[in-house]
């Protein structure tokens, strides 16, 4: 385990040899997120009540934990997060697949850790790779992000490039400005052009659920309500976009606004964030029956 | 000679006329042998047309008559000139076959909208209710549909009753879409009530289950729900019922059982999704399941099925220790789970609520457990989160493929396990 942990370390100190960095997203210093906007500690510690609504056990899970339990899946989740923000791509999504082992211990007074061996996977090419991660969720006041380390082996192999640069080149030229709704359907339907815009609500959203993450937490992106190109003269493409989250502790469907920017040399970059009312408060007052 | 060529023209006309409207078939029952030959040589009276579909053989048999309507009078003047009584047994011919062929149509469209639901596809609820019932009607000796109360809004809830006979058997239950977001249920309870009626009587396994069992399925526990997801919100899970005071809507329907209620992994806030309700049962739903569980007094399995994270759980989810019967629950989960994975290599979890998913108070399993209903099973199924709640409608047939495989594990188990 310890051994484990030094590795991790290492490798997050001196960048991981076999893997190359190409589009430079978030750093794994999560609080540098480019140009995010975060929202007001009063917003953040309402949807931080909210979701540790029905408080969990008393005592948090130390020690060696049983990779099926709870405890190291949400972890897991978290790495998801953090790998799709590192190395996601329209044509590159990263989910969990299976937790072998892990660790959780607290840190004095400021934190839990955790440590986790996991088995992810290219949902779109279907390769599993394994990887090693840290993790660390702050104590304290306001929502603090989670601080995050992974390595994993040759991530980045298959060569996405030309597809990417195939995307950016088509909607960079095209005369109208691309515009889709409900990704996928209620049926669970996406057309297939419209995958890559799927996923990249994904990736941005990736950047949210990651910074939302706490012990309490086990972040998926329900759908994608809205995503539509706007002009910009920049060398990338820039799009406003709507999606849901579910957050499944609480059970809540959380809404969030975001404005991010895409290019193949770039990845994705948050610009902007905000999260949505909750529906009660967007509701009108109930139809007499 | 005009009169004959009228005649003629009339004939002709009437045989033209497609059918049989107005002839009549006339029984005889004949008394001596002599009446036997007179109707033999009715039958060459070519200009009355008569068609014996009862040959005049023996004063033994009857002989029946179908008599056109253009010869009804003649035919009958001459039968009783002769003294030999009749009765008429078809008044009209014709309406007798447009009766028949609009059965026979309404059996065939029957036929078709059994196994012509595409069970691949998302329905609303009113096409399950109205399928429900042509299931029912293809398989009355072994389906029935119960009315098990209503919804907040007034909606009837219907539990389709396998059973093959006895006096209240000991029975299994199976409950799909208590949230209404999770589509898959409710379409997997179609499929495997579909496949359960399809099955019985070539799969020994489940006709010796039936045949000593009875399953109770709940196919839309939540109908108000199932109902707002699609015409209204694609994400909404809880019941309509409305909170007094608030603008928002609705009870988690999985918190409002009579175990732990109130406790932690639930709302007290109504416009949470996990929001428990002001008191246990108090959502109708819930209660109409109650009743009948409680009323019936013979369940031996209790399982609710809902999505999405492929997982395979039993009790307790409002407490973190272990049930009584832990390890074989345990046993049994993984062995099903096993069988679930061997279809397509979908990976299950398995363990109890509040190790696996989330310690949450006020659900059905705990509450069934607590009941005496040891097997008591929840299940999460596809996915793990790509696609979500909104499960691609060409993954709702393996699903419920591969669940089927766990179920029918489970459902074998508790028959072999008599308690």
């Amino acid at each position: 385990m310890r051994l484990v942990v030094v590795l991790a370390v290492l490798m997050g100190v001196s960048g991981i040899p076999d893997v190359t960095i190409s589009p430079p997203t978030a750093s794994a210093d999560t609080s540098a997120h480019p140009n995010s906007i975060p929202e007001t500690a009063d917003e953040s510690e309402q949807i931080k009540a909210r979701t540790e609504e029905g408080a969990e056990e008393d005592v948090m899970a130390t020690g060696e934990l049983n990779p099926n339990h709870y405890p190291a899946r949400r972890a897991a989740q978290v790495v998801q997060h953090y790998l799709n923000t590192r190395y996601g791509s329209p044509f590159r999504l990263i989910g969990v697949q299976t937790v072998h082992s892990g660790n959780a211990e607290d840190v004095a007074d400021s934190g839990r850790k955790y440590q986790l061996e996991l088995s992810v996977n290219d949902i779109i090419t279907n390769t599993t790779k394994t990887c090693s991660a840290e993790l660390f969720f702050p104590k304290g006041k306001g929502q603090q992000p989670p601080e995050v380390k992974a390595s994993c082996e040759e991530l980045l192999k298959i060569d996405i490039k030309a597809q990417e640069e195939a995307l950016y080149q088509k909607y960079k030229t095209n005369q109208t400005l691309m515009s889709a709704q409900y990704l996928p359907d209620s049926h669970g339907h996406i057309e297939p052009d419209m995958k890559p815009f799927w996923h990249l609500g994904i990736l941005a959203s990736s950047f949210i659920m990651l910074n939302e993450s706490t012990e309490n937490t086990l972040y998926n992106v329900a759908q994608v309500a809205n995503i539509t190109q706007l002009t910009t003269e920049e060398d990338h493409l820039e799009f406003d976009c709507h999606t849901l989250l579910h957050e499944m502790v609480s059970q809540e469907i959380i809404h969030w606004k975001m404005l991010f920017t895409w290019s193949p040399a770039e990845g994705v970059k948050v610009v902007q964030m905000k999260r949505l009312p909750h529906r009660h408060e967007r509701e009108k007052s109930p139809k007499t029956n | 000679m005009k009169g004959f060529w009228l005649l003629l023209v009339l004939v002709a006309a009437a045989k033209a006329e497609k059918g049989f409207t107005g002839d009549q078939v006339i029984r005889v029952n004949v008394k001596s042998e002599e009446q036997i030959h007179l109707l033999q040589a009715l039958e060459t009276a070519q200009e009355w047309e008569v068609d014996f579909w009862l040959d005049p053989v023996s004063t033994e048999l009857p002989v029946d008559i179908r008599v056109p309507r253009f010869s009804l009078i003649p035919v009958k003047e001459h039968l009783t000139f002769h003294n030999i009584p009749f009765t008429v047994m078809i008044e009209n011919v014709q309406e007798l076959l447009d009766k028949e062929k609009a059965e026979m149509e309404a059996n065939q469209m029957k036929e078709r909208s059994t196994r012509s639901l595409n069970f691949g596809a998302y329905h609303d609820l009113n096409t399950i209710y109205s399928w429900m019932d042509t299931l029912v009607a293809d398989y009355p000796n072994l389906i029935t549909k119960q009315h098990i109360g209503v919804s907040y809004e007034n909606r009837p809830m219907y539990v389709l009753k396998f059973s093959t006979g006895g006096y209240n058997r000991p029975a299994i239950w199976v409950d799909t879409g208590i949230h209404a977001r999770e589509w898959v249920t409710q379409a997997t309870g179609v499929w495997t009530a579909n496949k359960i009626a399809t099955d019985y009587g070539t799969d020994a396994s489940l006709t010796s289950l039936l045949n000593t069992m009875d399953l109770y399925m709940l196919i839309v526990a939540n109908p108000d729900g199932y109902v707002f997801s699609h015409t209204n919100d694609r994400m909404w899970r809880k019941t309509r019922s409305v909170n007094p005071g608030y603008a928002c809507r609705g009870v988690d329907p999985n918190r409002n059982w009579d175990a732990g209620f109130g406790g932690p992994g639930a709302s007290s806030y109504p416009c949470s999704d996990s929001y428990h309700g002001p008191s246990a049962n108090s959502e109708i739903e819930v209660k109409n399941v109650v009743n009948l569980i409680q009323s019936h007094g013979n369940f031996k399995a209790f399982i609710s099925v809902h999505s999405y994270s492929q997982l395979l759980m039993y009790p307790y989810g409002y407490v973190c220790s272990s049930a009584n019967h832990q390890a074989e629950l345990h046993s049994v989960g993984r062995a099903a789970a096993q069988k679930l994975t061997s279809l397509y290599g979908t990976a299950y979890q398995v363990g109890s609520i509040c190790n696996i998913i989330y310690q949450a108070s006020g659900g059905s399993i705990d509450w069934s457990y607590n009941s005496g209903i040891k097997y008591s099973f929840a299940f999460e199924l596809r996915d793990t989160g790509r696609y979500g709640f909104i499960l691609p409608a060409d993954q709702i047939i393996p699903t419920a493929s591969e669940t089927w495989l766990a179920l029918k594990h489970i459902m074998e188990y508790v028959r072999d396990h008599p308690y």
